[in-house]
């Protein structure tokens, strides 16, 4: 990794913590001559291609549905192993048992960690598991491809877009720093009071459980984030609340899975911005930002293959580093 | 949050209240392997703790017939434990004189139950409503036909438990809360000596109580004559 790769992979981890993304400050040599390229081109030229793409432009949901697919059977391996008692995948999504290995959520291991102050094996064993198999998957991925609140507030955001559309409503952005505050506040609390705060109020924990073992009355918790959304703040508690995100996004920094960016096609028209659940992590693709002809996409992206689905030029993939691109 | 009222009986090897709830992951494992389905988890309406397990003993409580103590096994944080670690103290009283003998596997080579603290205790709550204080006996289903509870029945099945209602009792004088113990020594039926100066016979708990809440789940008065208290250590 050059330098300039360096500074933007460190600029994206501060991104993720909260910055708003900032101008490079440097770029390498080609891409600077790739974007003065695209200056260049002639405005009409431009604008017939851009008609010309749009006019040819297909809408896919091929990643939506893989990953709805997936987030669907995962929710229902536990219900089903449950049910019928077949002990494939036991337990729930905060610690569960993977035909007898132990495994366990990051984030909540975390907070019993720092609650209790005593590790056991079985939970150490559990919890490097995850941790291994979210460094190869993406680490955010989890969100997207598991979290069972994720898709839910996937179909709220619908509804609450179509409310913005017919101005109904008006979407109020929170600072995003608000999720580390948060993060830090949970821990602190746990490590206090003793006693795993987050995971009494986690939409997550609550719906995985209530899938698995019957709903309850936590449900109307799950219900007032879910309204909250709709009506106030687009995507609130993924956006800028949920610890469990922020605890897999450091785990992504280093995962070779991500979505990757290349310069050379794209509009800059922004399709994947409007789509993207952490917009912030797309602000490569504005018009003379991108450091180099291939960038890759920060930790805090969710891998959710939205922005790869909208893209009407190919620009956005996913890439496995070191490996060639997946389709 | 936490209400002052009753405290809630934890599943057994359960660590103290307070360290129970911190090291508690909210997975339900411990649901999910008992044979009789006596673990639930809490809702939001129960208190501090959403989805911590507790044990309702009166309308399902634990016996047993896993005999390995399977939630403790399942429990991937140590919540439930059979060796609690070395910096966690044991209160006065919790602590078993000795392993519990389970009367289900009292001829094996090993008969005991891997438990080293009691989760509760019995106590007679209700014995004027009693029926072995009164001298009553006991016929037909012991918590009548809809009651859901299972128990395992030696005589019936060493594996399957089956419902209480499909296990009518006939008994001149009642013992349900002795017979159906499933540690032994832990109740037995005695002489004891009213506060008026006469002999009557009455159930009487003993020191190798864990607090399992079969005597509750068994008593056929309403309400129960005999209940756990929950987190109670053994006071001689």
């Amino acid at each position: 990794m050059n330098a300039i790769h360096k500074r933007r992979f460190l600029d994206q981890i501060m991104v993720m913590f909260g910055r708003e993304p900032m101008k490079p400050a440097q770029q390498t040599e080609r891409v600077i001559k790739a974007h003065a390229l695209k200056r260049m081109t002639n405005k009409a030229d431009l604008q017939a291609m851009k008609s010309h793409m749009r006019a040819h432009e297909e809408k896919s949901t091929k990643w939506r549905n893989r990953r709805w697919a997936t987030l669907i059977i995962t929710n229902l391996l536990f219900v089903v192993s449950f049910y019928f008692d077949v002990q494939l995948l036991e337990g729930a999504l905060t610690a569960s048992r993977f035909v007898g290995f132990h495994l366990i959520d990051l984030n909540s291991a975390l907070q019993v960690m720092l609650a209790h102050k005593h590790i056991i094996t079985n939970l150490l064993i559990g919890t490097g598991t995850v941790l291994v198999l979210w460094i190869l998957l993406g680490g955010r991925s989890f969100c997207s491809w598991v979290c069972p609140y994720h898709l839910i507030a996937e179909w709220a955001e619908n509804i609450h877009l179509w409310l913005v559309k017919k101005k109904l409503v008006t979407d109020a952005p929170i600072d995003r720093r608000l999720r580390t505050v948060f993060w830090v506040v949970f821990a602190l609390l746990a490590v206090i009071t003793g006693y795993t705060v987050f995971e009494s109020i986690s939409p997550t924990g609550i719906l995985s459980r209530a899938l698995i073992y019957g709903p309850g009355l936590a449900l109307l918790w799950v219900l007032s984030l879910l309204i909250f959304e709709v009506f106030f703040v687009r995507r609130a508690w993924c956006r800028y609340a949920c610890p469990i995100g922020l605890t897999y996004g450091v785990i992504g920094i280093i995962s070779p899975l991500r979505i990757k960016y290349t310069l050379e096609g794209c509009f800059h028209e922004g399709d994947c911005r409007k789509v993207c659940l952490v917009p912030h992590v797309l602000d490569t693709v504005i018009k003379g930002r991108a450091v180099d002809t291939e960038v890759a996409i920060g930790p805090d992206c969710t891998r959710c293959g939205l922005c790869v689905d909208t893209c009407p030029t190919g620009s956005l993939r996913f890439d496995v580093k070191g490996l060639s691109r997946i389709t | 949050m936490r209400r002052a009222g009753k405290a809630r009986l934890r599943p057994p090897g359960a660590l103290d209240e307070r360290d129970f709830l911190s090291s508690c992951i909210k997975c339900g494992q411990c649901v999910q392997v008992c044979p009789v389905d006596a673990i639930k988890l809490a809702d939001l309406i129960d208190g501090f703790g959403v989805g911590a397990p507790y044990i309702d003993a009166r309308a399902q409580a634990c016996d047993f017939s896993c005999d390995a103590v399977q939630c403790i096994l399942a429990c991937p944080t140590g919540s439930l434990t059979y060796h609690k670690p070395d910096f966690l103290p044991v209160r006065d009283g919790a602590q078993l004189a000795a392993k519990p003998i389970l009367k289900a596997k009292e001829k094996d080579a090993e008969n005991t139950l891997n438990l080293k603290e009691r989760i509760g205790v019995a106590r007679l709550t209700r014995p004027s409503t009693c029926l072995a204080i009164q001298g009553k006996g006991f016929k037909g289903q012991a918590r009548g036909p809809d009651f859901k509870g299972e128990l395992r029945y030696m005589a019936v099945d060493r594996w399957k438990p089956i419902p209480i209602r499909d296990h009518p009792y006939d008994v001149a004088e009642c013992d349900l809360c002795v017979r159906e113990c499933p540690v032994k020594d832990a109740i037995s039926i005695e002489l004891v000596f009213m506060p008026n100066g006469t002999q009557r016979k009455s159930p009487v708990v003993h020191e190798p109580c864990v607090g399992c809440g079969v005597c509750e789940m068994i008593c056929p008065v309403e309400p129960t004559a005999i209940e756990i208290v929950a987190q109670e250590v053994w006071k001689s």
